[in-house]
């Protein structure tokens, strides 16, 4: 019995420290936050909501905005759609919030459009599919920080293309974010010129993917792109280096943590991928634009957390921070937070990269926003 | 094309060992309660993170970290036949199996709790570069888990066939009412067979985290496959679910190679589809075991 009421204890205390102790002094303004903290994409989730809990403190500590303290209520989605429409009706319902961040996954933040559409509420999403912001005349009140699919796709093709290489084996995971980097794959390699030889899938617990690689070679590509996230990404550069496949490696953006080095070791060496550039802060130029908030955010989150933040919890970071400065800037009226991000998030930077929002862009980053990045000597390096 | 044909083979060999030793640890359980085991998954995701723990965290020394890693599985497995199973009345065995499942989402949590979800991996038993035979690139790894599979296999056989335990713990799934009459304590029995199907997860887990990484929620699925690679041999016969988990192993590589990868899944289940329906009772189960059986 007694470990039940360690367990009990350790709940109530995890629930205390959730709830949100207001600083003393004028109302607080509102802010929900739905993320996918647990449930299969709790690994987006979790950095989302230590970022959002941080930035919290920060500003409050700070003052908050223009007196007012911050609120965010988080709500967990569990990576389900259902509950995060629940969360939604919550937070608009009964918190009464000005706008919501999140939900982290494309699927989530879809089933979220309509409903925001109708309660006139802004969404600053933290999921990267397309559909989420286009077609931009339906999604009046949606945003998204992360970049598009397609960006990321570009920069790697116009890599490629400037490398000379034009036959091009595919790998992604069967799952929505493996789904979206297929398509985008598929789209966008006539425009580039280059040409699928080989398209191939996996599962996202598989363990050994030397199948998918041997059949890749034999269809004559001159490089591999995998896309997918998580322990599979490692488990594809283990077996790209024991295959020693005699062409280059390019992992999709979610390859962009050093957990993974660590995880490949030295099969990692010669990975190329385009990443944020918030991996690779401190190889920047100091007079970067992102580097003075890169440099502070990854400290203060690796201070508190004991771990890197991450490209997804930057997405957080970007979100929240844009819908603070548009409450900054026009005080508690979502119609004017609205027309805020939209029109004047103009060369902002954000964890990201540099958004431009527009009434025909509701993401405002494009593939500027990423570096290619090749791992040497166990660390990540920029290519030129 | 034959040196293609090689490396699918050697791929199928890798996840299938994996699928085959999870089968094992069905088995165990099967053959002592003739109930299902659903956290069986879940104890091949301990043994890989507890070997991580001891070994990388801890730094102990690699048999240490081994055998602390199978004993703490055992004693988890233990608690959780005490706390979960014991207090159920017998009968209802569709009972026993929802517990487990119960029990699994518990584990989880708790993984997830003390892991966190990032994946951990250690270095492989012995390093080096990978065996080529015949241009095709089979990881030493990859043999080492073949190889505890089958030792595991052997002693398993050994074990249900030659000890007085062994044959005690069989007879308790076959009539539990006549085994307590000839003087067998069955509750032990059952006790017993939960450690030791345990320990044979958590073996596994620790052969198969330096190739395939190992995170808190990676259960479900090794259940899965696991559970269709002892259906598929036959319910309680071990050396049917080594077969088992090799078949589907190779089947969703050869698939994956030569139709497509997207398809390896559904071929590898439809085809254990189609062998229960011409042979309900899985490729080594007899058709009078069938009858008997209770699930």
């Amino acid at each position: 019995m007694k470990v039940f009421k360690i367990l009990l204890a350790v709940f109530i205390v995890l629930g205390l420290s959730m709830s949100v102790a207001n600083s003393a002094g004028k109302e607080p303004y509102k802010i929900g936050a739905i993320f996918s903290v647990t449930g299969p994409a709790s690994f987006l989730g979790e950095p989302e909501k230590n970022t959002v809990i941080m930035l919290q403190e920060q500003i409050n500590k700070a003052g908050g905005i223009n007196g007012h303290p911050i609120e965010v209520i988080i709500e967990d989605s569990k990576s389900d759609e259902t509950q995060s429409v629940l969360a939604s009706k919550k937070l608009l319902e009964s918190d009464k919030v000005l706008a919501i961040i999140g939900p982290s996954t494309t699927g989530e933040s879809m089933a979220l459009v309509p409903i925001m559409n109708t309660a006139k509420t802004p969404l600053v999403s933290c999921a990267a599919g397309a559909p989420i912001t286009q077609p931009v005349n339906e999604r009046h009140w949606i945003f998204k920080t992360p970049q598009y699919d397609f960006s990321v796709v570009e920069a790697i093709y116009a890599y490629m293309k400037s490398k000379g290489i034009a036959k091009v084996g595919i790998m992604t995971v069967s799952t929505g974010f493996g789904d979206s980097g297929k398509k985008a794959l598929q789209e966008l390699a006539p425009k580039y010129g280059i040409t699928i030889a080989a398209d191939e899938r996996y599962g996202p617990k598989d363990s050994d993917m030397s199948t998918q690689l041997t059949k890749i070679k034999a269809a004559g590509a001159q490089a591999v792109i995998n896309w997918s996230i998580g322990p599979t990404q490692v488990v594809v550069t283990k077996n790209w280096h024991a295959l020693k496949m005699g062409m280059p490696l390019f992992q999709s953006h979610g390859w962009g943590s050093k957990k993974n080095i660590e995880l490949a070791g030295k099969a990692a060496e010669g990975v190329i991928a385009p990443l944020g550039r918030l991996v690779v802060w401190d190889k920047l130029a100091d007079k970067h634009p992102q580097k003075a908030l890169l440099k502070k955010y990854s400290a203060d989150y690796e201070a508190k957390y004991k771990s890197e933040p991450g490209t997804f919890g930057g997405h957080a970071y970007d979100s929240l921070m844009m819908v603070v400065e548009a409450i900054k800037k026009v005080g508690p009226d979502k119609a004017k937070i609205r027309n805020y991000i939209e029109t004047k998030i103009n060369k902002w930077p954000g964890t990201g990269g540099i958004f431009n929002m527009s009434s025909k862009d509701h993401c405002g980053l494009d593939k500027d926003a990423l570096e290619m990045v090749v791992v040497k000597n166990g660390d990540w390096e920029i290519l030129k | 094309m034959f040196t293609v044909f090689l490396q699918f083979l050697f791929s199928g060999l890798t996840t299938g060992a994996v699928y085959a030793l999870v089968g094992l640890g069905f088995n165990i359980i099967y053959n002592a309660t003739s109930i299902i085991n659903l956290a069986q998954g879940e104890f091949v995701v301990v043994g890989g993170l507890l070997m991580w723990l001891f070994s990388e965290s801890f730094k102990l020394p690699f048999l240490v970290s081994a055998v602390l890693t199978i004993l703490v599985s055992g004693l988890l497995a233990l608690l959780m036949e005490r706390l979960t199973i014991k207090p159920l009345p017998k009968t209802d065995l569709l009972l026993m199996i929802m517990i487990t499942v119960a029990v699994s989402i518990l584990l989880r949590g708790l993984l997830m709790f003390k892991f966190g979800k990032n994946p951990y991996v250690y270095p492989p038993f012995t390093e080096g570069e990978p065996f080529i035979i015949a241009g095709a690139v089979i990881q030493q790894q990859t043999l080492w888990v073949i190889g505890i599979t089958f030792s595991c296999i052997i002693l398993i056989y050994l074990f249900f066939n030659r000890t007085l335990i062994g044959k005690a713990m069989r007879a308790c799934a076959v009539n539990p009412t006549a085994a307590m009459l000839v003087g067998i304590d069955v509750e032990k029995m059952i006790m017993l067979s939960f450690v030791l199907s345990a320990m044979v997860g958590a073996i596994g887990g620790i052969a198969v985290t330096p190739i395939s990484l190992m995170e808190y929620d990676k259960g479900p699925m090794l259940a899965v496959k696991g559970f269709c690679a002892a259906i598929m041999g036959g319910l309680g016969r071990g050396r049917g679910s080594v077969a088992g988990g090799f078949i589907i192993g190779i089947l969703e590589s050869m698939t994956a190679g030569y139709i497509h990868s997207g398809l390896k899944d559904a071929v590898a289940l439809l085809i254990l589809l189609a062998i229960l329906f011409f042979k309900p009772a899985g490729i080594f189960g007899s058709k009078t075991a069938l009858q008997m059986r209770r699930f």
